[in-house]
Parts: C-alpha cells; structure tokens; sequence
C-alpha cells in the first residue's frame, strides 16, 4: 500500500511528504515507543495519537517510512523538521486509532506480527 | 585495534526533546561508511533505548562508539542512581517509569529487552549510587 492510498483511505491530512508513492509493507498502532522499537519490521507505516520529538526519534531508528498521527493530533514545526529531514512522510487522520487500523487492515495492509519470518 | 574508528557523545540529561541526537548521529555515521544497513538499523535501536534510558533514568551520560573489524561495540556511561537488581531490570515489563514518562511514550519495560534482542553481546555493570556502564556489540 503506497502512502497515497493511506491519505485517501484515511482522508488524512498531509504535513510532510517527498514522495507519495513510497510502498509501505507493514503497520503498527501504538503509544508506547518501546513497544514500537521491540516488534516493527521493514518499510513501515506508525499510528500513533502521541506527539512529541520521540515519535520522530523511533521512526528514523527503525527506518520506518510514514507516521498517521490519530485523533487529530498536529505535530510540532520541530517535529516535522525532523521528519523531513529523515525522509519520514507525516500524515494526520481525526479518525481514532482503533478506526484507521482497521481501515488500513481491511486494505489490505497487514500487521507487522503477520509478515515475521 | 590499529584502525578502528570511534565516535563519542554527550547525552544530555535534561533535554527529553533532544534524547536521540547521539543516535541519529551513529547512525548517519555508519551510513556514511557503508556499513549494512541491517547492521545499523540494530546498533541503532539498541543505542537508541540505552540513550533514552540515560535521559530518563539517569540524568544524562556519555555514549562510546567503536567500529571494529568484525564489529561494532557500543558503550553507555552514566553517573546515575545504579541499577539494584539487574535480573529485575532485564525482564520485560518491568519499569520503575512514573506516569510522566509513561505519558511520552516510554515505560513499558521494554528498552532493556530490546537492546538485548537488537545486540549480540550485551553487558551491564552497575553500582548503586554510582553509576551504570551497557557495553553491547553486534558483529558483522
Ligand atoms: N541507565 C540506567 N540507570 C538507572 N536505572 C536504569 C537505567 N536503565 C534502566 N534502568 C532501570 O531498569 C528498568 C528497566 O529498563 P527498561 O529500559 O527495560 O524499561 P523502561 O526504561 O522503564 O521502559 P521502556 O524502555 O519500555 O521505555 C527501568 O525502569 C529502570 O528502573
Ligand atoms: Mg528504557
């Protein structure tokens, strides 16, 4: 699924995009950054309704390629800096959590625990 | 080693919004050298949980990066309140993280595991009221 079709099914809002069609392979929805860091896989997509620099952070150490920001939440110019600077697409949904994983898994796109090993 | 290549930073201790730098910095470091981008992906994440585990843990501290021949090795100093039980500490699930640092999104117990699942080589000394020193290597 191409960060384009995670806008549209999400009718999300776009903060930070080079490119659109980078393929994103996998998802995670989570608040808690260790959580995120323990299980991600490759070329992956993070939903989170947390905002802070450390959101960024976790995305750029495990090469995840988008960040959904749920419920509305706006990131910091700070963030979106360091977004940008990372290559990290960022996007923000007023769906809730629950609603846009379940969106993005009816999809097609499936949870990382799926495409381990 | 002759022609190893090390890297050093300072964590500081009282910025939560700029814990990460001497991460990002490893990293674009070993990109730069061309080192396998699995490799860095697993220094990276371990180095990161060990520098966020300084901020909120410890007050701060130093990280020591070595490139070696078959490996990279990762060094994390603090001059914190030490780690009592290090079994403890190494399960997963257990933090001693209060509801602020919960609420930025870390606390869940998961940091330690993690680098130990990231690194292939991982050791912790540490002495109550002292201080604690992760030394981690992954091999190439
Ligand atoms: N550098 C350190 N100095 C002192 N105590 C530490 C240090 N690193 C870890 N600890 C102790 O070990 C516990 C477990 O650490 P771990 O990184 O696994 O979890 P956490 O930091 O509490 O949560 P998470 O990493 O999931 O955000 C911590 O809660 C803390 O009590
Ligand atoms: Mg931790």
């Amino acid at each position: 699924m191409t960060i384009r079709e995670i806008k549209e099914l999400l009718n999300a809002e776009v903060c930070c995009c080079e490119n659109p069609d980078v393929d994103i392979l996998s998802a995670c929805g989570s608040d808690m950054m260790s959580d995120v860091l323990a299980y991600v896989k490759h070329q992956a997509v993070l939903l989170t309704g947390l905002v802070n620099a450390q959101v960024i952070r976790t995305a750029e150490m495990m090469d995840m390629r988008c960040i959904v920001f749920v419920r509305s939440k706006k990131p910091t110019a700070d963030m979106l800096d360091l977004a940008c600077s990372c290559g990290i697409a960022v996007l923000s949904t007023t769906k809730r959590m629950y609603e846009a994983c379940g969106i993005l898994y009816a999809g097609g796109l499936k949870g990382n625990g799926e495409i381990n090993e | 080693m002759s022609d190893a290549l090390s890297f050093h930073y300072d964590v500081d201790g009282e910025s939560f919004s700029s814990a990460g730098q001497a991460s990002a910095g490893v990293k674009k470091n070993l990109r730069q050298l061309g080192i396998d981008p699995e490799i860095i992906r697993k220094v990276s994440i371990a180095m990161y949980e060990g520098e966020i585990n300084m901020v909120i843990h410890a007050g701060g501290g130093e990280a020591d990066i070595t490139v070696e021949d078959n490996c990279i090795v990762i060094v994390l100093t603090d001059r914190g309140p030490g780690i009592a039980d290090i079994d403890k500490a190494m399960e997963e699930g257990y933090s001693t993280a209060r509801d602020n640092i919960r609420a930025l999104g870390f606390g869940a117990g998961m940091g330690l595991p993690n680098m130990k699942r990231y690194t292939d080589e991982m050791n912790i000394s540490s002495v109550v009221g002292e201080g604690t020193t992760i030394t981690m290597k992954v091999f190439f």
